[in-house]
């Protein structure tokens, strides 16, 4: 008989937190320590995931398909990569974030090319977090490691893009 | 964070006297979209929890501080593509390494792995892109933080 991939995930998860909760009488230091990393990577994510949802949301009602299309659609120029780098520059919290934020874009219209390049860039254009690395490791560290990664993520954006607009590929809603 | 969360209030209340109907729209779409991706964020989570009591901020230091040149590149990028690290935990710690001799080259490889390599958000990822295209958009990211890195030794004269 052929287990059901869901019966698996869904016993594996029951099974992780029964350790987790064990672990605690029964003073077991690593099941303690896992259950601890959990809990303060939940709060983090609950800071951030409620703002991030509603501004989606809002962008989903809001934003018409028009405009995301006619500066980030397939028409648009290198422009729009332009626009999404300073979009993903104040994207929050971290990828999470920016994989929902990709998919309504995709919704909205823009094309491929310019959905990696915002991925991309919510990696390495976080303002804040560039911030933080240049107090610590110098400017000049940031800037030279923005000027290489950024040319290279906007091209290698490109060229996924084509390679899968060609394969007519389509970002699914997650779930 | 406490700024995001007051300006999305303030954006909201703006949208909801704008025009209701739409803002509730607006909430139940985030709602679905949300709940949609609520099991990925689960295993995302659980993965997290128990890869970051295998690798402790100490056992990086520890290896990244000890290691030659090359070792350290890999190790730095194997650490960096596996953990997750928000960015005021990653860059104090890479401060500390810098001081204890670390080249620029290897924490280069460490931070920008931790930005751009995502092998625990994989759970998330492969649920909007798939799992091909999550692979190739990582392997692209790990070629990509391996350049910058070289290009950073290069830069700071730390290849000869």
């Amino acid at each position: 008989m052929k287990v059901p991939y869901k019966a698996v995930k869904l016993s594996a998860v029951v099974l992780y937190f029964a350790f987790v909760l064990a672990s605690f009488p029964a003073g077991f230091e690593p099941g303690q320590q896992i259950g601890k990393n959990f809990l303060s990577f939940s709060l983090e994510l609950l800071k951030i995931l409620p703002s991030a949802f509603v501004l989606i949301g809002l962008f989903e009602v809001w934003v018409k398909k028009e405009k995301v299309e006619k500066h980030l659609g397939k028409g648009s120029g290198m422009l729009s990569h332009v626009w999404v780098i300073l979009l993903a520059g104040t994207t929050v919290g971290g990828m999470y974030v920016a994989f929902p934020v990709s998919y309504a874009l995709f919704r909205k219209g823009a094309k491929l090319s310019v959905i990696f390049t915002y991925l991309g860039a919510s990696a390495i254009c976080r303002i804040p977090m560039i911030i933080f690395e240049a107090s610590f490791m110098g400017i000049k560290f940031s800037v030279i490691r923005l000027l290489v990664s950024i040319p290279l993520v906007v091209l290698s954006s490109i060229w996924l893009g084509h390679y899968l607009e060609k394969r007519h590929y389509q970002i699914v809603e997650g779930g | 964070m406490y700024y995001l969360n007051l300006a999305t209030a303030v954006v909201l209340f703006i949208s909801f006297l704008g025009d209701r109907r739409k803002t509730m729209a607006g909430m139940k779409m985030a709602l679905k979209i949300l709940s949609n991706i609520l099991p990925a964020l689960l295993t995302m989570l659980i993965a997290i929890s128990i890869v970051l009591y295998l690798i402790p901020d100490r056992l990086i230091l520890h290896y990244l501080g000890d290691s030659g040149r090359m070792v350290g590149l890999i190790l730095a990028s194997f650490f960096g593509s596996v953990t997750i690290m928000p960015g005021f935990i990653a860059f104090p710690l890479s401060g500390i390494l810098l001081q204890k001799g670390v080249s620029y080259m290897v924490l280069a490889a460490f931070t920008t792995t931790l930005m751009m390599v995502g092998i625990l958000t994989y759970p998330i990822e492969s649920k909007y892109f798939g799992a091909k295209v999550t692979v190739i958009r990582n392997v692209i990211s790990l070629l990509i933080a391996l350049i910058v890195a070289v290009s950073i030794g290069y830069f700071f004269g730390e290849l000869s």
